[in-house]
């Protein structure tokens, strides 16, 4: 396959960025997209000029290093697929891609395709945890968790943080992220000790580093490679009116 | 070198309290007197970090990638054991000791493993407290499978990406530590070497810092401890093509054995069963499908070579091999990893590979699901593999519940690593190893759903014991980034960075990792033999020349530069290569996953040697352009009498 690709280039945070064009020949349909971009890169070091860097790490679609938008959809064209996961058989020979960093304020561009995503673990930090000192938990089995309570709390769990909800997101909201992760915990009874004060905490520091409302496009659910879906925003914006409510009765 | 094991006294059953009970304890007001370098936040990083962060402890954690979540461990999909016996089929502390022993063909040190398996139960509480989502019964109960062998259920797991859970249980702990201020991460950061300081009582040196480089501006930065904890993980990445992620590499671990730890063990690698086939020369890495799918897949190959590029669906079944079932009744395709590997191997190399061919080759087999569809109906497979299923569409782009999958075998696991003793120590004091980076408790072949469970052993239940005992040995010492041994390892890492970007020749990074790891598969992967070996360590110190002439790091160092990392862990690959060829040449016997084409009984299964190799190999560094020394730690089986592993 033939692929002409629109980059965007950046120096670092503080350098207004441009598109270059590139043309990658000889490339094989069961390629990955990424590594479609390794050969762009070997091109490039031949030519003597500065690879394009991008994150990626595991290629397997769990680690959620890699961060593309493809097309202006990010992770690209193919359903619940994260861009290491997506193969050039998707494309056509002789295809034109545009390719960005993930765009949304909180998400600062550090150089060409790579973004910062600190704020995302800042979000985890205000209250995405269980407080369990090690050694001092119970037999694993002293609390049944009903199977449906078990796997509706594994469908938030299947988060792996990527970003492409925030990217998405017309507002750059992290409502899907912060659901995600809030309603993994909320679910267990592990979870309930600590609930209100995770999802008040979690929601208020969401939107305290500068991620947008949520307004009900449903991009982020659209673009999620794990399949996460908005009821998980709106059981979080049940649990935050609940927690709200207790606090101010107290 | 001294290799004192440091095991406790006493019954294999009572060591681990025994040691307990003697080890010296950091009273809890001094404890913030102690700062630890945690290197990686992997399972065995993170839960190290954290746990010992609630204990009091000062911790700096490091990690490459950015976010302390994204580390490898997150990619284990299968599961972890631990000897809950929640199945009441016949499981026990004991026999899941004894299982890992012969798992790991009688290389691994008793002791050790006895402490895995002692403490694989509480991991699963541990967890489960974090709000890991572990599958369970309807009744509420934690579900179980089995894995690679075993004959009992007590594999846990969550859908397809346990590793996932864990991590994020883990991870959670982490950033409550950060968030309290106990724990100060960095993440993009690379660690290039470590630094020792002379302890003021014995004149020792011990580790006492590590310089690293932070990958987004450039800068070379030093940090000090009073300990230093290695959680990097494994060299899979020498074969260029592995499960492993992008970044995994042996510069850390590679830097330290340079530095005096002993490196033991490093031929054995575990070559996974269940890997999507290579495609093409395009290829950068290969993806694992679950070992758990050996549940209910059967493996198998034509009969003829003539039908190897027939439709699978319409070669009859008395026209296909079942070979795992035909070899292994008893264990059938759930044969231990380094077992159906080979066997997939011989399959090939006998012509009887399918799938496309690559550079003229056909290296696949088919692990078929069809009985598995028939017997249970299609909605019970898609619940228990659907994830997996996907996952192999989205990369082959068949469908595997129509046509069977496609496997190959691929550098997965490393069972070597750093040398340590019982408590987790290396040869350099006050440098402790952690999960796949270190040596210990696998032997020359891992279990399935092993990997999980060592991680999480070292970082939340052994080295919470055995870090303290070392403390209190030699006090908090509030070392100095300022000291002159800092400086003096700083700018050997400068001048080596600097002499990369130096060379300016005309080869990517990549271009050499690739021919070194052609090199390492072909010579030193699944078989290996006093030929090819030799062969090898005539080839690698070629590219290694050759790297040096003709290296090109485009590009400035001030800046991310992906091409300059590449290099670095590239360069030190080619260095590390030799050693595991020179230690697969040494040991003369094949043992798991360790085959050596001239030590096979005679029905082609491995022959161990227990006479004269069973012994950890430890390699010490003697300087450059000196054979490494190598020195032996005696393995004894006072417990598990070695017997032939046979899983017919």
């Amino acid at each position: 396959m033939k692929i002409h690709l629109k980059v965007w280039r950046q120096k670092d945070a503080n350098d207004k960025g441009h598109f270059e064009k590139y043309t990658v020949d000889n490339v094989s349909e069961e390629s990955s997209f990424l590594e479609m971009f390794d050969i762009l890169n070997e091109q490039l070091v031949a030519q003597d000029k500065e690879p394009i860097v991008f994150d990626h790490d595991c290629r397997e679609g769990i680690c959620g290093m890699c961060s593309m938008t493809i097309n202006g959809v990010p992770h690209g064209p193919e359903a619940e697929t994260t861009v290491c996961q997506l193969h050039m058989r998707k494309f056509k020979d002789g295809d034109t891609i545009v390719v960005e960093p993930w765009r949304a304020g909180p998400f600062p561009v550090k150089k060409d395709l790579i973004v910062s995503r600190d704020a995302l673990d800042l979000i985890q930090q205000a209250g995405g945890y269980i407080s369990v000192r090690t050694g001092s938990a119970r037999d694993a089995n002293e609390i049944p968790i009903p199977k449906e309570v078990a796997d509706k709390s594994m469908d938030a769990a299947q988060c792996i943080g990527c970003g492409a909800c925030v990217a998405a997101c017309p507002n750059a909201s992290a409502m899907l992220f912060t659901a995600a992760k809030v309603c993994h915990l909320n679910y267990l009874p592990q979870g309930a000790p600590e609930k209100d004060k995770r999802t008040i905490a979690m929601v208020e520091k969401m939107q305290e580093l500068g991620f947008g409302n949520c307004s009900n496009y449903g991009e982020c659910q659209a673009v999620c490679p794990k399949g996460i879906t908005l009821d998980f925003i709106a059981k979080m914006n049940r649990d935050y009116a609940l927690a709200k409510a207790r606090q101010f009765l107290k | 070198m001294n290799l004192d094991s440091k095991i406790p006294e006493g019954p294999i059953d009572q060591k681990w309290s025994n040691f307990k009970f003697h080890a010296k304890l950091v009273n809890p007001s001094n404890r913030r007197k102690f700062k630890v370098i945690v290197v990686g936040s992997g399972l065995a990083g993170a839960s190290a970090a954290a746990s010992l962060a609630e204990q009091g402890y000062n911790v700096q954690c490091f990690c490459y990638q950015d976010s302390p979540r994204r580390a490898h461990s997150i990619a284990a999909q299968g599961g972890i054991n631990a000897a809950k016996n929640y199945q009441n089929d016949g499981d026990s502390i004991y026999r899941l000791f004894y299982d890992t022993v012969k798992g790991g063909d009688f290389r691994s040190r008793e002791a050790n493993v006895y402490r895995l398996a002692e403490v694989s139960v509480n991991i699963i509480d541990q967890c489960v407290a974090q709000g890991v989502p572990f599958a369970r019964e309807y009744g509420g109960l934690l579900a179980n499978r089995s894995f690679g062998g075993a004959q009992v259920s007590r594999t846990f797991y969550a859908r397809g990406q346990t590793g996932q859970q864990l991590l994020l249980g883990a991870y959670a702990a982490l950033e409550r530590q950060i968030a309290l201020g106990k724990v100060k991460m960095y993440t993009r950061r690379e660690m290039l070497d470590l630094v020792k300081i002379k302890d003021p009582k014995s004149g020792e040196e011990h580790a006492k810092g590590i310089i690293v480089r932070n990958l987004v501006d450039g800068k070379i930065e030093r940090y000090a401890a009073d300990a230093v904890l290695l959680c990097t993980g494994g060299y899979g990445n020498v074969f260029y093509l592995s499960t492993n992620a992008q970044g995994c590499n042996v510069t850390a671990a590679y830097r330290c054995y340079r530095r005096g730890a002993g490196f033991a063990n490093p031929c054995f690698t575990q070559i996974h069963p269940t890997c999507i086939p290579q495609h093409g020369d395009q290829q950068s890495k290969l993806t694992l499908m679950s070992e758990s799918l050996r549940n209910d897949g059967r493996v198998w190959v034509p009969k003829k070579r003539e039908d190897c590029t027939k439709d699978p669906n319409d070669i009859a079944e008395a026209d296909r091999d079942y070979y795992l079932e035909r070899k292994y009744p008893s264990f059938g395709n759930l044969a231990p990893r380094d077992i159906s590997s080979r066997a997939a191997k011989e399959a090939c190399d006998d012509g009887r590979g399918v799938g496309p061919a690559v550079n003229g080759e056909r290296r696949g087999v088919y692990l078929d699901f069809a009985d598995a569809i028939k017997r249970d109906g299609l909605n019970v497979v898609k619940e228990k593999y659907g994830n997996l299923f996907e996952m192999y569409e989205r990369i082959t782009g068949e469908n595997a519940y129509k046509t069977p999958m496609r496997i190959y075998p691929a550098s997965h696991y490393t069972m070597g690593g750093l040398w340590v003793d019982y408590n987790l120590q290396s040869t350099i004091p006050g440098l402790f190893v952690l999960g796949e980076a270190n040596f210990s408790d696998h032997g020359a072949n891992r279990l399935g759903a092993s990997a999980l469970m060592q991680g999480l052993a070292d970082g939340y239940f052994v080295i919470p014991y055995t870090l303290p005992d070392y403390l209190a040995r030699v006090g908090a010492q509030n070392v100095s980034t300022e000291a002159p041994e800092f400086s003096e390892v700083e700018s050997q890492v400068k001048a080596k960075i600097a002499k990369l970007m130096a060379v300016k020749g005309t080869k990517s990074p990549r271009y050499f990792h690739i021919k070194l790891g052609k090199v390492m598969w072909e010579y030193c992967g699944m078989a290996r033999s006093r030929e090819s070996l030799t062969k090898a360590l005539e080839l690698i110190p070629q590219i290694r020349e050759e790297f040096w002439k003709d290296v090109k790091v485009v590009g400035e160092e001030d800046t991310i530069n992906t091409e300059l990392e590449r290099a670095g862990r590239v360069a030190d690959f080619l260095e590390f290569a030799e050693i595991m060829v020179r230690d697969a040449l040494n040991r003369e016997e094949s043992c798991g996953a360790h085959f050596r084409v001239e030590y096979q009984t005679p029905d082609g299964e491995a022959q161990r040697n227990d006479a004269e190799y069973s012994y950890a190999a430890v390699w010490e560094f003697a300087g450059d352009g000196k054979e490494p020394i190598l020195h032996k730690e005696s393995i004894t089986h006072d417990e598990v009498k070695p017997v032939v592993r046979s899983y017919k």
